[in-house]
């Protein structure tokens, strides 16, 4: 190949590996906080971003007609699908899991029964949907920046801008507000919490909520970006994530971040690469993965006391 | 009835079918120190977590300011203004100092009133104010106490119990920390003090009680108890 075809090719993967990454990302956020509070694997996550999917989608059916199905519709839909996510997030906490954490129930159960939501959640949407594929219809069009063959559009661009975003948010809130710190110091130390007048289920049931809404925004623009949603959407996203999550180190939120754009980028470039291409390419990711975890099995950014289930 | 800050009356608590409270009744009048003496396991740890709601009472009762706070939860018995400073300290040691102090005014509404408390904090302990960015678990021992004492003192507690603030500390750091509470108590503070080590307790308290297997077995002014030879017996080592 040319010198400058190879380059053209890195910069137009690196800009997909990113978006894909952005997903990972935003996803694996959600596991890694609910992980660091609770010490649970909460597989109905990667189903929470599929009914973010969804609830974007509806808003954007039942808002597109007065605000078009441009950025503004986009964005409102993107609001509602994180605020309604976000309280449904809730509801699986407060019904699901918070009954069992009061019991003191053995982790396994908390396990099992977060299967048991997802299973919810997954044939709900299917029965709700027909196991139909819904087309997301937008009128974003495929405008964007060209320099010599290599095309990046503007819904890339806002994509992994709005995640950035997001992203801040998120970092700015733990690190800077008294709810944010709050969820910290109850990841390491619930009952001291309690003696600081903290209302440890009140805080646990917030991060479900920032971890859905999270999810809720991935599921909406990977909705918009594909062009088509279904009811199993979230269930290869979901493994991805919880990949994601690990490599970072669960329980790590900037873990959680690099994590999510470590898997991104190398799946791309799986793609690209000689002998692997796209049938490979989840061998090729997954198994730099495994050396990644052998040489540190506590991720990137995890910490050694992490406890493994 | 305003002059009593605490009130047990026959409190019971289980862990599962352990009972380890067997019907405890003290009082502590308010402005005063009074010290829980009683060796391992006697039930000081647990009538401190029975008080601030970390477990709940079986049976009895307990009034905070004639008020009955024996259902409350503990987050909302710390908005009440009783405060409660674990055994063993249990700071956050992967946040900051200043972020441990922050998180003791949880329950302040107002930021700036916040700031202000840190900086009483830090005039009380000149040594956290030079760490107040360091990461409470590199702290030692005694530092990591005065940041407990600290953290709990944010939001200006009407009573505050404390466990074992002398544990694991070498001699000079004990002073140190008596000295503390000898002095929050003359800014105002009331405080149940639950020790093991005898000796010290008594001399700051002004009146004691003695815990053995869940019940109370003696009580009284501290210059009587020191006195006592069942006390200096069993807990003076004289
Ligand atoms: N979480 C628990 N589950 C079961 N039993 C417990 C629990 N915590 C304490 N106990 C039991 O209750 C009794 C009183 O314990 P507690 O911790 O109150 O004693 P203590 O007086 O504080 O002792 P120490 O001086 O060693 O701190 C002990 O017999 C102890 O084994
Ligand atoms: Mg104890």
């Amino acid at each position: 190949m040319h010198a400058m075809t190879v380059f053209y090719t890195i910069i137009q993967q690196l800009v997909n590996g990113l978006i894909l990454g952005s997903f990972y990302s935003l996803v694996a956020l959600g596991y890694s906080m609910v992980y660091g509070i609770i010490k649970l694997l909460n597989f109905a996550h990667g189903d929470i971003y599929m009914v973010g999917a969804f609830v974007g989608f509806g808003a954007l059916g039942i808002f597109g007609n007065a605000l078009g199905i441009g950025w503004l519709g986009i964005t409102v839909a993107l609001v509602i699908s994180m605020v309604l996510v976000g309280f449904l997030g809730i509801v699986i906490h407060r019904i699901a899991y918070q009954p069992l954490l009061n019991k003191n129930a053995p982790r396994m159960s908390l396990l099992i029964t977060a299967v048991g939501v997802s299973f919810t959640l997954f044939n709900a949407v299917m029965v709700m949907t027909s196991g139909e594929y819904k087309a997301f219809t937008t009128s974003l069009g495929y405008d964007g920046i060209s320099i010599g063959p290599i095309n990046i559009t503007y819904t890339q661009i806002i994509m992994v801008v709005a995640t950035a975003v997001l992203m801040l948010g998120l970092y700015w809130f733990i690190n800077r507000t008294m709810y944010g710190k709050a969820m910290r110091a109850i990841a390491l130390d619930q009952d001291a919490c309690r003696l600081m007048g903290i209302n440890v289920t009140k805080t646990i049931s917030l991060t479900f909520f920032v971890g859905s809404a999270l999810a809720a925004a991935a599921g909406v623009m990977a909705g918009v970006y594909y062009g088509s949603i279904h009811f199993y959407m979230g269930f290869i996203i979901g493994l991805k994530a919880f990949t994601a999550a690990v490599i970072g180190g669960i329980g790590s939120i900037p873990g959680a971040m690099l994590g999510g754009l470590i898997l991104g980028l190398l799946e791309t470039a799986g793609t690209q690469l000689p002998f692997v291409g796209s049938a490979w390419k989840d061998v090729f990711t997954f198994g730099i993965l495994i050396l990644l975890l052998v040489t540190k099995p506590t991720g990137i950014l995890g910490k050694s006391e992490i406890e493994r289930m | 009835m305003n002059d009593l800050a605490l009130v047990l009356q026959n409190v019971e608590t289980f862990y599962g079918k352990i009972h380890a409270l067997k019907g405890v009744s003290l009082e502590v009048p308010k402005g005063k120190i009074v010290t829980l003496l009683g060796s391992n396991g006697a039930g000081k740890t647990t009538t401190l977590k029975t008080i601030s709601g970390l477990i709940q009472a079986s049976a009895g009762k307990i009034e905070f300011y004639g008020r009955d706070i024996s259902k409350e939860k503990a987050h909302n018995i710390v908005s009440m203004g009783l405060i409660h400073v674990p055994e063993g300290r249990r700071i956050f040691k992967d946040l900051s100092v200043k972020e441990n102090l922050e998180l003791g005014g949880f329950t302040l509404k107002d930021e700036s009133l916040r700031r202000k408390r840190i900086e009483h904090v830090f005039e009380m302990f000149p040594r956290l104010k030079d760490r107040q960015k360091q990461i409470g678990g590199t702290l030692s021992g005694g530092e990591q106490q005065m940041l407990a004492i600290g953290r709990a003192m944010m939001t200006d507690p009407k009573l505050l119990l404390l466990d074992e603030p002398s544990m694991g500390l070498a001699p000079l750091i004990v002073q140190d920390i008596m000295r503390i509470i000898k002095q929050l108590n003359s800014e105002g503070t009331t405080i149940l003090l639950v020790e093991q080590n005898a000796k010290i307790a008594l001399k700051l308290a002004d009146y004691g009680y003695v815990l053995e297997t869940g019940e109370l077995v003696m009580e009284g002014d501290s210059t009587e108890l020191r006195k006592d030879e069942r006390i200096t017996k069993a807990y003076l080592g004289e």
